[in-house]
């Protein structure tokens, strides 16, 4: 019973991860319509990043103070100017297009991401040594334990989840994301410039990848090339929850983390097997999601 | 065509536009001048062009620079998110209400890039005090014509020099259509100019002290209201 | 069964000549520019059919692999290019491909060229209930869609031991028993029938009303159905079509390799070459593939010692001409010259000008 019980922690806290993997692409679904195949590959890129930054700190014997881990505060700075950048000098000259461009050139960009990544780091796994971090756990008797590193990346799924929320629903800015997203057109006519909001979005969602990405690589590690399946879990994540809702993407994050560990728990092989089935089930029942909120034009 | 007497620099000036959609020219050569103060009326059967001269107007469509002049500006071309922070609002055709955003919420989006002027939420919700009601229901919820009163009121506020509004009457109900444009000298009391494009005829030529009717995108009657014959229009109008 | 359902008037040929005459033009779809290539193409075949008799071994696999590739790659021009859909999946058909030389071929024993035409009907056979699940979605999530199908077959066939052997199985037992210039030779000349194949079935249905249903449904899917041009129809033609011929093509390539596991078997690589040949060379045309697939090899053959930099350059240039040159390297030249290899668009003569 014990272990059931442990699973399901850990399917949950799991999905926390997941649902922080999908919060950006939900931001870039959401409101600009647009699939970034090389959201996996940033994800990725933002752990690499990450090593890299921290590696002074962690030349020493001994874990890194707490000074040290602000060096990733640039990492997170960094990402978000690149999504700001990439969607505003590539990406906005694709929308509107067509769907298939913006679609063709974040593929395009996977692959370079990719290629760089390998060209740099080499084929070798890579993971962010957090120390102690990484492997405390809390013991809640009766054989039940929560993994300290998860449920700190579940806590910030979720805080970042509650901050997006307010700013949609509380700012100017957040304002101009849902007006710019209901309709273009009607949102230039207000005087929104729609390619810089677009471009301001992916910024954010630039800086949510990077927190993602950090907390990924202090918990397992990570290969230049494990980007695309990053991709499909948050894919599917936002479109089990529905899209244009981020309480539904945690909620999606959360069951397909919840699937992926009970079929772990089952056989090995079949963890991430059990996510793509929970995902094509969700699909066949309900293609717009458990709890879709964004009326597509 | 000529214009009405000069008052000073004109509000908008529009000289010879042609307007294209791909290959398919949409309008010829039209000439058109609004000055400060002036309400002016578009009239013309469905595809005579209406609908792309304001496109085109509030930067949605493309245009030559110069074809374009406000306020002496040539702004032809420009995006329409440039436009607006000049003074030139719309209320498009078939309102276009956010549905994601409450009434108030897409009265404020309205005023994203506003300018100084009268009109805020307070000066819209006395203006439209039904809205007051609801203003924090999801503005596509309310009827026609209470969103037709949410679109004039988002275009207000901005505090535009000149109001473009696309169709106001379609899909309202006459009485509905009296209500809103009872309430079109009191804006204009606070200093914005009209250009109307309208079906309703009678309504266009009621509201508006000049007029100009589109034929297959060409201009082919313009003048006073007071001063045109009914066959003129008629005339004008269908082309028969 | 015919895309459109409505019967339109076509007038008589003789009332179209006589008409067109009269208005000083003619509607042809082939110029005189047209038989040159028809006949270099011809020179072409023939070459690559000769190959066996005067080329060495390393030349042939190279043609053999470049004409697989042309293909694939048309296949995918099919899919995304004319209707639109562009899959992010195809690599599922071509570890099925090389999964029934496993299964087929390995475990039934059927002789190792007659599992190709076998492999593209298990491929038409998986490919209904994913089509059934991928259509649900559209454009961009359905790109994802189809990729998310493919892992869900890798990831089945890798948990089945009998069939992944682990890290792969080695098809040499198949080939056991010909000898290897004559295998050279067959595989060469099924990559040819293959791709012509491709070539030539595109080619019919372009210039056959389902071509016209395709450009519709790819230019609207709302405007088309309304003209009763059944968009799920074609939709389900083309994406069974390329599916088999994927799957037929995957296993043909897989004769050639050693072992197969399924990271190799369904590898998104195999997709990032369709779409690297389809967009460079041209999407929507029957030349830009081909250009595609050439200047994706020339890359490989110069880049060779700078690893897989290579790739990251196809992807710069993919980018560009994504951004700058939509229509491809072929949409470039098509425009300069005004040429189109393969008549598949209609043109207006005029008496007058001749062109």
């Amino acid at each position: 019973m014990a272990e059931w019980l442990n699973t399901l922690i850990q399917g949950l806290l799991l999905g926390g991860l997941y649902a922080l993997f999908a919060t950006g692409l939900s931001l870039s679904f959401g409101i600009m319509r647009m699939v970034n195949v090389a959201h996996g590959d940033l994800i990725v890129l933002a752990g690499f990043g990450a090593v890299s930054a921290m590696a002074p700190a962690l030349a020493g014997a001994g874990a890194a103070s707490w000074l040290g881990w602000l060096r990733l505060l640039p990492v997170i700075v960094a990402m978000a100017l690149l999504t700001y950048g990439l969607q505003r000098f590539v990406l906005n000259r694709t929308l509107g297009r067509d769907i298939l461009s913006p679609l063709l050139v974040t593929f395009g960009l996977s692959i370079i991401l990719q290629n760089a990544m390998l060209e740099v780091f080499s084929a070798d796994v890579r993971r962010l040594d957090s120390g102690a971090l990484a492997v405390s756990r809390w013991q809640l008797g009766a054989g039940i334990s929560i993994g300290f590193l998860p449920l700190l990346t579940a806590l910030c799924a979720v805080g970042v989840i509650v901050a997006l929320q307010w700013v949609f629903r509380a700012t100017t800015l957040g304002r101009a994301f849902r007006a710019v997203s209901d309709d273009p057109q009607t949102a230039q006519l207000m005087g929104m410039n729609h390619g810089r909001l677009y471009a301001m979005a992916m910024g954010i969602a630039g800086a949510v990848t990077a927190l993602a990405g950090i907390l990924l690589i202090m918990r397992s590690a990570v290969a230049p090339t494990d980007g695309p399946a990053r991709l499909l879990y948050a894919f599917e994540a936002v479109i089990i929850g529905g899209l244009g809702s981020l309480w539904g993407t945690l909620a999606g994050g959360v069951l397909l983390g919840v699937a992926q560990a009970i079929g772990a728990a089952l056989d090995p092989g079949w963890g991430v097997l059990a996510g793509h089935l929970m995902f094509l089930a969700v699909l066949m029942l309900r293609p717009n999601g458990l709890f879709p909120k964004t009326r597509d034009q | 065509m000529r214009s009405s007497p000069d008052k000073g620099g004109p509000l908008l000036e529009v000289c010879g536009l042609d307007a294209f959609y791909g290959d398919f020219q949409a309008l010829y050569q039209v000439d058109l001048t609004i000055q400060e103060g002036q309400t002016v009326a578009v009239i013309g059967a469905n595809g005579a062009g209406k609908t792309t001269l304001l496109r085109t107007l509030c930067g949605l469509l493309a245009a030559p620079a110069e074809s374009i002049r406000f306020a002496g500006i040539p702004v032809g071309g420009e995006p329409a998110y440039r436009i607006v922070a000049r003074g030139l609002a719309m209320v498009p055709e078939g309102r276009k209400l956010f549905p994601s955003l409450s009434v108030e919420e897409n009265l404020l989006a309205g005023a994203y890039n506003r300018r100084p002027g009268p009109w805020n939420l307070d000066a819209v919700y006395r203006l439209f005090p039904i809205l007051l009601e609801r203003r924090r229901q999801p503005a596509t919820q309310l009827s026609g014509g209470q969103q037709q009163m949410v679109a004039i009121g988002r275009a207000l506020m901005s505090n535009p020099r000149l109001l473009l509004c696309d169709e106001i009457s379609l899909g309202l109900a006459p009485i509905v259509v009296r209500e809103i444009y009872q309430l079109l000298p009191e804006i204009r009391a606070h200093g914005t100019s009209f250009l109307i494009v309208e079906q309703d005829i009678r309504q266009a030529l009621s509201a508006a002290d000049w007029v100009v009717c589109l034929q297959e995108g060409r201009v082919s009657l313009q003048g006073k209201p007071t001063e045109l014959t009914h066959e003129q229009i008629v005339y004008a109008y269908f082309g028969v | 069964m015919n895309p459109m359902r409505r019967k339109t008037h076509t007038p008589a040929a003789s009332d179209r000549a006589t008409t067109a005459a009269s208005a000083g033009f003619a509607v042809v779809r082939a110029t005189p520019l047209h038989k040159v290539g028809a006949i270099f193409g011809l020179a072409v075949l023939g070459l690559a059919l000769s190959l066996p008799w005067w080329g060495e071994r390393a030349g042939i696999r190279l043609t053999t692999e470049f004409l697989c590739v042309v293909a694939l790659a048309q296949m995918w021009n099919l899919l995304a290019g004319y209707c639109g859909l562009a899959s992010m999946g195809q690599q599922a058909f071509v570890g099925i491909g090389a999964y029934a030389l496993v299964v087929l071929g390995l475990q039934m024993g059927v002789p190792v060229f007659w599992v190709v035409p076998l492999a593209g009907l298990a491929a038409l056979v998986i490919a209904i209930p994913t089509a059934l699940i991928a259509f649900r979605l559209r454009g961009a999530y359905f790109a994802i869609g189809t990729w998310v199908l493919a892992e869900v077959y890798r990831l089945v066939v890798t948990n089945l031991p009998q069939m992944s052997g682990g890290s792969g199985l080695s098809i040499a037992p198949l080939l056991r028993d010909i000898d290897p210039d004559d295998r050279l030779a067959w595989t060469l000349w099924i990559a040819v029938a293959l791709c012509m194949a491709s070539l030539l079935g595109t080619y019919t249905i372009l210039r056959s009303k389902w071509g016209l249903a395709m450009t519709a449904v790819r230019d609207s899917e709302v405007a088309s159905e309304s003209l009763g041009i059944s968009v799920t129809q074609v939709k389900w033609a083309v994406y069974l079509g390329a599916a088999a011929m994927t799957a037929m093509v995957g296993a043909l390539i897989f004769t050639t390799k050693l072992r197969i596991s399924p990271d190799a078997a369904f590898s998104m690589d195999w997709t990032a070459l369709m779409f690297f040949s389809v967009v460079i060379g041209g999407i929507g045309t029957l030349e830009g593939p081909i250009l595609g697939a050439l200047v994706f090899f020339a890359l490989r053959e110069w880049l060779s010692d700078w690893g897989s930099q290579y790739l990251i350059i196809l992807g710069v240039l993919t980018i560009a001409v994504i951004l700058w040159a939509p229509g491809g390297l072929w949409g470039l030249i098509a425009r300069r010259w005004d040429v189109q290899f393969f008549p598949v668009r209609r043109r207006v003569e005029t008496a007058a000008t001749g062109t």
